[in-house]
């Protein structure tokens, strides 16, 4: 049961955004945005062979500005957001936009050599910008999960705002502008700080009385009036500042935050007065917090301490008893477990550390292929690429 | 002589006694002889009984002269002639006595006769008498037996009268209320009443008995209820009664009916008592102060609790009380019962029909319910001594109230009563530990509450030399940084003033072991309750208890925001590490001392004890030195966030946010500096600012710039940044601590300084926003080392900061090194 060792990556800027693809669900692919304010950004795509191990890349120019985050199109496999910064006249100012990649990386890249894909990368085709007037500084942009890929939502100064893409999505347009300040947004922590540090509050713009991303999802209900309202508000969930949260993929009334005081707390927000759990495993900020999408009890977290801690949190997840099996109907208060073998029951705890990082770690991700498997990016242009070790993997299939 | 002797020798044993008794005649007695002359065995002594003529003879003739011979032999002749004059004389003598013995003889002869003729006649006269004393008793026989008749007669008659009279004789003792005497007179009469009661006559007089006796029966069972009449009239009744053939069971009940009644009014006085007491008791419940003894001890001098205590009798006042009335009425009860019933049945006629068993049942029932109910009021009162001020008086009303009852064990042998009451005073005891042990951490909370406000309070006059020194900077943003300069005897006063008060309550409870309490000596008091009671209920808890809520402190505080000084988080984690190398066995040994002599139950060890206090010190000065960093970390965070970076001028100065970074950090240090002990650095040389900064400057500083800057070797930077990771070991930042000064100024420094690397990553920079860095991070470096375990990793740190400013920086030109410490100098 000996686990595979890590996979490591090295790029050649500082890096601070990951993201799986997310409309990719065969190849287990990654894109790190980099982070650089003299040479030209790049978008590398990293293809991980699971059963070669082996690592390939590509590398795409993006030129406007160095990257703080991305997110990729849930619809669209070419498709994909960034945020960048971009220096004019001794400024520095925040934009957002979509963007598409040309469609023969792939087998461009596949065909010439390392070394010339390096010296001759494509370019990232821009689609359209997700700038506003009135609201500056985008500091993220969350797709809709499972959407078809035609909303986005972008946060900016303390606003969230809702974009529909058009077709092609070569156009973006903002719809039902209804801002509502200060915290609100699902409240959840609203400080959520993806940039600067500082709390940026999101604004969420409503459109179409629909939901809003990722995290809005769960505001559903309200979808349909006008004037959002915080639904709840967890005040004072961390000591000091909110660095991420994610919500639980399968119970949506769970999420987890993470912040400066070192911990990573989870939450229901059915009574936001406590936290349900709360762990202290890092020994600086964490920095991301992300739920496996398949199996919610698995929770990886990222540290300026550089280490990535991948944790097992059976008592909130939603199969707390192991997984059910389905061709015995058992009804879920019997033991439904497929024998007799008595299992121990797992307890919360850190299932492992992984310190193959240098400098602090700003961002985790599963990929969206395999469940097994995550990517973490540290400062330094370190990916690596580590797998649920198989004693854990089985205990949970089992 | 020699003639005596001659005889002597040759004669038998008759001639020797005859030779005695003349020798008796003569007054020579032996004794006297031997006494004059001891018995001389010479045979040349020839006044000795075993002269031998031959032997002194030859002696004379050997021995002496011719001359000496003549006189001796002439001393001879005259001895020997002198001795047979007086031989002659005492014949002479003799044969005259001889002659008048024989005139006498024959005198009396002629005596006698006459006597003989008299005696005849005397004997005549006699049977003449006697003849005439025969007739006169035959004459006067008749007569004799008629007077013999005549007085069994009277006899009789009197007996009879006896019985008719006594009707009215037991009506006068039934006027008078001398029952005994009626009764006993009943009694005597009863059965010759029985046996003639088919005459009518007596019959008559046995009903009359009868109606008179059922009339005394009557009244005596009338006194016996009143009840007015002391227990000693009481058992007069009911042995009276039991006389009067009552039935026992019927009279053990009224007895102790009657009895009962009167211990229960004793019962309900003393619930009575306890009812006025409660309700100014219940206005003042609280209130006790957990132990300031002054107002223990002279509740009358203090105001809002003199009506109270003036109402309310103390402890030992009702025990008293329950004693004296109670506890003796009842044992003065059980006494006269058991005499009453049981002893004196068990002689008697009664004995046969199972009284004794019968009448000890009862009591027994009778004896175990007052007594249930005098515990229950008993325990209510002691549930209202909530005051732990004076325990001595608790103790003896205890003493007292066991003492009690082991009259009623002595009486009662078989009885629960005494065992309920051991376990009473048990319970009491075990209650007042408790009580003793709340009053204790009471007293904690409010120590850490006064200790609190002596952080806040600013300190006036008493501010020591060091925070003078620092008075400028430590500023309100350490709000305790004020109060440092008291720490240490806040510290001692605060663990002197905890010891003292263990001490007492020890003291206090010791009480309840002293050899002159009688419950001293119960098994549970001489084991459990020193093991388990005194030292795991009482002193280990209360040891636990600092330990927790130091604890709590450590949660509350960061989740609130930061409620508790950081001086407070400070002096406990000192406080406990205190606990944990010395106090907490030296607390634990006194115990043991007195209380754990002879007794080793499983009780916590000492080890335990010291383990969980210094995990609470551990985890105090961590949370102190995270409480600390963010305050600094809060500071800086501030200073780059709010800065417009890119368009900043060319530094000048250091900025003041660093020299208040720098102030801080030096009072802290001071602060931590009273509590803990400097702690061990690595070596570094005599002049290490300014070896360090050198290295710092050039030998790091400047290839990594010169790599950064080239464009054409981007890798350069990172391979240089990675490489120097690989050999330096991992940081981590909010780490446990040692407990000392340098390692805490190190975890403080190392949250500080990491904050600042993570929020200049999140920025640009321009030229001079780098340069600025530069400055800042030369002046932190300058002063900063000092405090640290290993400078290097302040330098590691700091190095990080500049470089990754660096990276982020649109326009890297560095500052000269010069012109950085010209400017820090000046600042």
């Amino acid at each position: 049961m000996e686990d595979d060792a890590p996979v490591i990556y090295g790029l050649e800027f500082q890096a601070r955004a990951l993201t799986a693809q997310a409309a990719e669900t065969d190849a287990i692919r990654f894109l790190v945005g980099t982070q650089s304010l003299k040479f030209d950004n790049q978008i590398h795509i990293i293809d991980f062979d699971d059963e070669n191990n082996i690592i390939n890349k590509n590398v795409l120019l993006h030129q406007a500005g160095e990257i703080w985050n991305i997110g990729a199109s849930p619809a669209d496999k070419a498709v994909l957001t960034t945020c960048y910064n971009k220096t004019c006249d001794s400024r520095v100012v925040s934009c957002a936009a979509v963007w598409r990649m040309p469609c023969d990386w792939d087998t461009g890249s596949n065909h010439e050599s390392p070394d010339d894909s390096a010296h001759n990368p494509q370019t990232l085709e821009l689609l359209c910008h997700l700038n506003d007037s009135t609201h500056g500084n985008a500091a993220c942009v969350l797709w809709e999960p499972m959407g078809d890929g035609k909303r986005v939502i972008s946060l900016a100064d303390n606003h969230a705002l809702l974009w529909d893409l058009q077709e092609s999505s070569t156009q973006a347009t903002k719809r039902g502008l209804n801002i509502v300040k200060k915290k609100k947004k699902k409240k959840k922590k609203k400080k959520k700080k993806k940039k600067k540090k500082k709390k940026k509050k999101k604004k969420k713009k409503k459109k179409k009385k629909k939901e809003e991303k990722k995290e809005e999802e769960e505001e559903e209900e309200e979808g349909g009036r006008k004037d959002e309202k915080a639904i709840y508000c967890i005040e004072n969930a961390h000591g000091q500042l909110v660095r991420d949260l994610d919500f639980n993929p399968n119970r949506q009334y769970y999420l987890a935050s993470c912040g400066d005081d070192c911990k990573v707390r989870f939450w229901d927000v059915r009574n936001v007065q406590e936290p349900v759990k709360s762990l202290e495993d890092h020994s600086h900020w964490v920095w991301s917090v992300r739920y496996n999408h398949s199996h919610d009890q698995l929770v990886l977290t990222a540290s300026s301490d550089s280490r990535l801690i991948l944790s097992n949190m059976v008592s909130i997840s939603s199969e707390p008893f192991g997984q059910l099996v389905d061709d015995e109907e058992l009804s879920d208060g019997e033991d439904a477990r497929p024998s007799e073998k008595i299992k121990e029951p797992l307890t919360d705890s850190v299932v492992s550390t992984y310190e193959e990082h240098e400098d602090s770690v700003y961002a985790a991700e599963w990929s969206s292929a395999d469940p097994w498997l995550f990517a973490s990016l540290s400062y330094d242009g370190r990916l690596v690429i580590n797998r649920v070790p198989r004693a854990l993997k089985y205990r949970i299939l089992l | 002589m020699d003639g005596e002797v001659d005889a002597t020798e040759s004669g038998g044993s008759r001639k020797r006694r005859v030779h005695g008794m003349l020798k008796l005649y003569y007054g020579m007695n032996e004794e006297g002889k031997s006494a004059d002359e001891p018995d001389s065995l010479d045979p040349c002594d020839i006044n000795g009984p075993h002269f031998d003529p031959d032997v002194y003879l030859n002696k004379l003739r050997r021995e002496c002269s011719l001359g000496e011979l003549m006189d001796q032999e002439s001393c001879m002749v005259k001895q020997i002639r002198s001795l047979d004059s007086d031989m002659q004389t005492l014949v002479y003598e003799n044969y005259n006595k001889f002659i008048s013995a024989t005139d006498t003889i024959r005198k009396m002869k002629n005596d006698f006769k006459k006597m003989e003729d008299e005696m005849d006649c005397l004997s005549t006269n006699m049977a003449a008498i006697t003849e005439f004393s025969a007739s006169i008793s035959g004459t006067l026989q008749d007569q004799h037996t008629q007077i013999t008749k005549l007085s069994g007669v009277h006899t009789l008659l009197r007996k009879l009268q006896f019985l008719f009279e006594l009707p009215a004789r037991l009506n006068k003792c039934v006027e008078l209320q001398a029952y005994g005497q009626a009764v006993s007179s009943h009694r005597r009469a009863r059965c010759v009443l029985q046996q003639y009661s088919h005459l009518p006559s007596f019959r008559g007089i046995q009903d009359d008995c009868h109606v008179i006796m059922e009339q005394l029966a009557q009244d005596l069972r009338q006194k016996f209820r009143d009840g007015g009449s002391s227990a000693k009239d009481l058992s007069e009744c009911v042995e009276l009664l039991l006389q009067l053939d009552e039935p026992a069971e019927e009279l053990c009940d009224k007895f102790l009916n009657h009895a009962g009644a009167r211990l229960q009014l004793d019962l309900a006085g003393l619930e009575a008592e306890i009812r006025t007491a409660e309700p100014p008791s219940s206005s003042s419940s609280g209130p006790p102060p957990p132990s300031s003894p002054a107002a223990d001890t002279s509740p009358k001098t203090s105001s809002p609790l003199a009506p109270a205590a003036a109402a309310k009798t103390d402890i030992l006042e009702f025990i008293d009380r329950g004693c004296n009335e109670f506890v003796s009425s009842l044992c003065l009860v059980v006494a006269s019962y058991q005499e009453l019933f049981v002893h004196r049945a068990q002689t008697g006629e009664l004995a046969s029909k199972n009284i004794p068993q019968m009448a000890s049942g009862k009591l027994q029932g009778f004896v175990d319910e007052l007594a249930a109910r005098y515990f229950s009021i008993v325990e209510r009162r002691i549930r209202e001594e909530r005051g732990v001020g004076d325990n001595s008086l608790l103790v003896r009303a205890l003493d007292r109230f066991h003492r009690r009852l082991q009259a009623v064990a002595k009486l009662l042998p078989g009885s629960q009563v005494p065992a309920r009451g051991t376990e009473i005073v048990v319970r009491a005891a075990t209650e007042r530990v408790r009580q003793y042990l709340q009053a204790l951490q009471s007293f904690y909370l409010d120590t850490l509450t006064d200790v609190r406000q002596a952080l806040a309070a600013p300190r006036l006059a008493a501010a020591s030399g060091a925070s003078v020194a620092l008075g400028g900077g430590t500023g309100g943003l350490l709000g305790a940084g004020g109060g440092a300069g008291g720490l240490p005897e806040l510290l001692s006063s605060l663990s002197a003033s905890i010891l003292n008060q263990i001490k007492s309550v020890l003291a206090s409870v010791h009480l309840f072991t002293a050899k002159d309490i009688t419950f001293s000596n119960k098994p549970y008091f001489k084991g459990e309750f020193c093991s388990h009671g005194v030292r795991e209920n009482l002193v280990v808890s209360f040891i636990q208890f600092i330990c927790q809520s130091s604890r709590r402190f450590c949660e509350t505080a960061s989740d609130k925001g930061g409620s508790s000084p950081p001086a407070l988080l400070l002096l406990l984690s000192r406080l406990c590490l205190d606990y944990e190398t010395s106090t907490i066995s030296y607390i634990l040994t006194l115990t043991d001392e007195q209380f754990l002599s002879q007794h080793h139950n499983p009780v916590t060890p000492v080890t335990a004890l010291c383990a969980e206090a210094r995990e609470a010190a551990q985890k105090l000065l961590n949370h102190y030195v995270k409480v600390q960093g963010l305050i600094i970390s809060q500071m800086l965070r501030k200073s780059v966030e709010t800065r417009d970076w890119v368009n900043t001028i060319e530094p000048r100065n250091v900025r003041a946010v660093m020299k208040r970074v720098v102030e801080d950090t030096t009072s802290i240090d001071v602060q931590v500096g009273l509590l803990y002990e400097e702690g061990v650095r690595k070596a570094h040389s005599s002049d290490s600012s300014k070896r360090t900064f050198s290295v710092y400057s050039s030998s790091r500083q400047q290839p990594r710039y010169a790599a950064s800057y080239t464009p054409s070797a981007p890798m350069d930077t990172n391979l240089l940044s990675n490489i120097h990771k690989l050999f330096s070991e991992r940081i981590d930042i909010f780490s446990s601590v040692e407990f000392n000064k340098v390692s805490v100024m190190t975890g403080i420094i190392k949250i500080s300084l990491k904050t600042f690397l993570e929020c200049v990553r999140l920025r640009t920079f321009g030229r001079y926003g780098l340069q600025q860095i530069q400055v800042d991070c030369h002046y932190l470096q300058v002063y900063l080392w000092r405090f640290v375990s290993d400078e290097n990793l302040a330098h590691f740190l700091l190095d990080e900061i500049v470089g990754s400013t660096a990276h982020r920086c649109l326009d890297p030109a560095p500052m000269e090194q010069s012109v950085i410490e010209v400017i820090c100098e000046r600042g």
